[in-house]
């Protein structure tokens, strides 16, 4: 509590790929030369305005940034507290902020010259984004995914295949997002040479955590304007759920130097932290090493991993993205966490007083919201990342409430 | 000390004109018991070396083989804990057969490096080979191994060019294990020409000896890749051995008693002189 903070929470990861004692390269050597080829066309990449200028030009064009910054005003109603505010990241083409950074990574595919893509998913966002890049640059695509995930996520798994991505079932483990990321690493460590690896999520070995928070920090940096034009001053506080991290960092980075702009990153709950099934990391877990970096994981004193659980596939990951870790440790970011239950009610809430359905990652941070803005004052500025629609999830909450679609 | 273990072991194998064979059984695979059984007759068997695996819940390089008989051991028990006992009742028995610990960082890192550096010496564990540890994290563990004088073994692979290859090379003791493939363990073999060539590249910067593993299944492999490498690595034949006779509901002893049979066959391919390169 009493150490000393850094000068700017920023600047990190240093040259090793380190965020505090968090991330690194714990990669197998087979992907090494890769992954240190990646960082030095990241790093040319970075400077040179071509890219900057495609980039921008796809997000625009193609992904329709930027994405509005919209008050819910009857959610604030409702609540009766702080003035509630969704970035509307589930506007962007394919549904969810994935495809920032999708549209990122593929370039660098491009530069790098890597005919082949490989992607794992979990609610399938991921994947629909991969595979949508990957059509737009005509480069064949394979998606891992659990075959649990499969089996709650359906019209993501078809549009996947729509949009001529193959889909490969991953059946070891729990099936889930962590094992689609264990056959995905399979596979690129076996294709190394020809294939571009596109994580998802702000995790894996560096330099992966940075590009990926750097690709999705354009969320921040256009939330950070529109509510300067908006409200002639900074939001009060951010609220965005986390399974990795992604949208989170994505959100929180442009911010991390403004002191009075407060931070809460959602974890997810599942049956309850008590009961041992969830998806929270830092509330539940220790730091321990696993998918090329160090952050916090569920796991057992053995050093095993358990299987996270949440209602939400997207959330399903028993790690979290390096920077969280670390800023949990340096205490910039308050980690907290929603039910399944939670986040459901949260799910109804919102469609039926905004009119927005959001997907069911979101529907965490508003399940924290609806637990943080009452207790605020009315001129009090909440900014919520909407990271994701929830049209993938119509048929799960369907049968979470008893209703039959055909 | 422990890590001239394997220096001794390379020097007979030189001295009798030969290879080494290095056989690899995940621990506690399919129970505790029957894999010390099975742990305790390889040298018997012919393996001159052992590579005992530690079990993992996420095992991302290995490929079906090794990743079911991780989870079968991990169902059945086992641990770090129960995988160094295994070594400690190994080495009441025979005091001069390299044991190799192979596996992923995290177990090691939770058990907390200090104490499995000690831990491991104590039980008689010769060497480390930790997938996920390349050369940028050498101050996680392969450093205070080191210094400690336990081993520890790097793989090289087909895609560490000879830019990279001084710094894989760098801090490694014991012996050099070259992966065969890009890829993961037991999948398709590699060709012999393309390994015989790695294996040069290797000795142009290496005096150590060369290992080199995945994909190499059957006695024919193991005499070919014997020709030109200083050991030969076979593991997820042995570990389909096992998981067969296991399947099979084989008796311990019965299981036991396959795969020194299987490995007898394998070694046989390693005990023929060597012809000159």
């Amino acid at each position: 509590m009493t150490a000393t903070p850094p000068n700017s929470f920023r600047s990190g990861p240093d040259a090793q790929g380190h965020f505090g004692i968090f991330g690194g390269r714990f990669a197998a050597e087979t992907l090494m030369p890769l992954i240190l080829e990646l960082e030095q066309a990241y790093i040319k990449a970075k400077a040179d305005p071509a890219f900057h200028a495609e980039l921008d030009d796809l997000l625009t064009h193609y992904a329709g940034r930027p994405s509005p910054l919209y008050f819910a005003e009857r959610l604030t109603e409702h609540f009766g507290g702080a003035k509630i505010y969704f970035k509307r990241d589930e506007l962007n083409h394919t549904g969810s902020h994935k495809i920032n950074n999708c549209l990122g990574q593929i370039l660098l595919a491009r530069r790098m010259k890597k005919g082949r893509i490989i992607a794992e998913t979990g609610a399938g966002q991921h994947g629909v984004a991969t595979a949508t890049v990957a059509a737009r640059f005509g480069l064949p695509c394979v998606i891992y995914m659990g075959a649990a995930d499969i089996e709650r996520q359906q019209p993501n798994v078809f549009r996947m295949k729509l949009l001529g991505a193959e889909v490969i079932p991953v059946t070891s483990g729990t099936a889930t997002l962590k094992d689609a990321m264990n056959e995905a690493l399979r596979d690129w460590v076996t294709n190394v040479r020809d294939t571009f690896y596109i994580i998802g999520t702000a995790a894996g070995p560096h330099p992966y955590p940075m590009l990926v928070r750097d690709f999705q920090s354009v969320i921040g940096r256009e939330a950070r304007e529109q509510m300067l034009q908006r409200e002639g001053r900074l939001p009060d506080s951010l609220v965005a759920c986390i399974g990795g991290g992604s949208n989170a960092i994505g959100l929180f980075h442009p911010f991390l130097d403004d002191p009075d702009v407060a931070m809460y990153g959602v974890e997810a709950a599942g049956k309850g932290l008590e009961t041992g099934l969830h998806a929270a990391s830092i509330a539940g877990g220790q730091p321990g090493v696993l998918h090329g970096n160090r952050t916090y994981l569920l796991q057992n004193d053995d050093g095993q991993i358990i299987d996270a659980h949440s209602i939400s596939a997207g959330l399903d990951y028993p790690g979290i993205g390096p920077e969280h870790a670390w800023l949990h440790e340096a205490g910039r970011v308050k980690y907290v966490s929603a039910r399944d239950d939670e986040a459901l009610a949260a799910f109804q809430l919102c469609t039926r007083l905004e009119g927005i359905i959001p997907a069911l990652e979101p529907a965490h941070a508003l399940a924290y919201v609806a637990k943080l803005a009452p207790g605020l004052p009315r001129d009090h500025l909440l900014c919520m990342n909407m990271c994701g629609r929830g049209d993938k999830d119509i048929f799960a909450v369907a049968r979470m409430l008893g209703e039959q679609l055909s | 000390m422990s890590a001239s273990r394997i220096d001794a072991r390379f020097a007979s194998l030189r001295a009798e004109g030969r290879a080494g064979m290095v056989a690899f059984i995940t621990a506690g695979d399919p129970v505790h018991e029957t894999s010390f059984e099975i742990l305790r007759g390889l040298p018997a068997a012919g393996a001159d070396i052992i590579e005992l695996g530690m079990p993992f819940s996420d095992p991302m390089a290995d490929g079906p083989s090794i990743q079911a008989a991780g989870l079968q051991a991990l169902q059945n028990g086992a641990s770090q804990q129960r995988t160094l006992e295994l070594v400690r009742r190994f080495r009441m028995q025979d005091k001069d057969t390299p044991v190799i610990l192979m596996g992923y960082y995290n177990p090691i890192y939770r058990y907390g490096v200090a104490q499995f550096i000690a831990d491991a010496l104590a039980a008689g564990v010769d060497g480390l080979i930790v997938v996920d540890l390349p050369p940028e994290e050498d101050s996680e563990l392969c450093l205070p191994a080191l210094k400690s004088g336990l081993g520890f073994i790097r793989l090289a692979t087909p895609t560490t060019d000879d830019r990279r290859l001084p710094a894989v090379l760098n801090n490694t003791s014991g012996f050099v294990y070259y992966v065969s493939i890009t890829g993961i363990t037991g999948a398709a073999s590699a060709d012999a020409t393309a390994v015989a060539q790695a294996v040069t590249r290797i000795r142009r910067h290496s005096a150590l000896p060369v290992a080199v593993g995945f994909g190499i299944k059957t006695a024919a492999q193991v005499a070919e890749v014997a020709r030109f490498a200083d050991a030969v690595v076979v593991g997820s034949a042995i570990v389909d051995c096992i998981a067969a006779a296991r399947k099979a509901g084989k008796t311990s002893a019965e299981i036991a008693a396959g795969v020194h049979e299987f490995v007898a066959g394998l070694a046989a391919g390693v005990r023929r002189k060597r012809e000159t390169a």
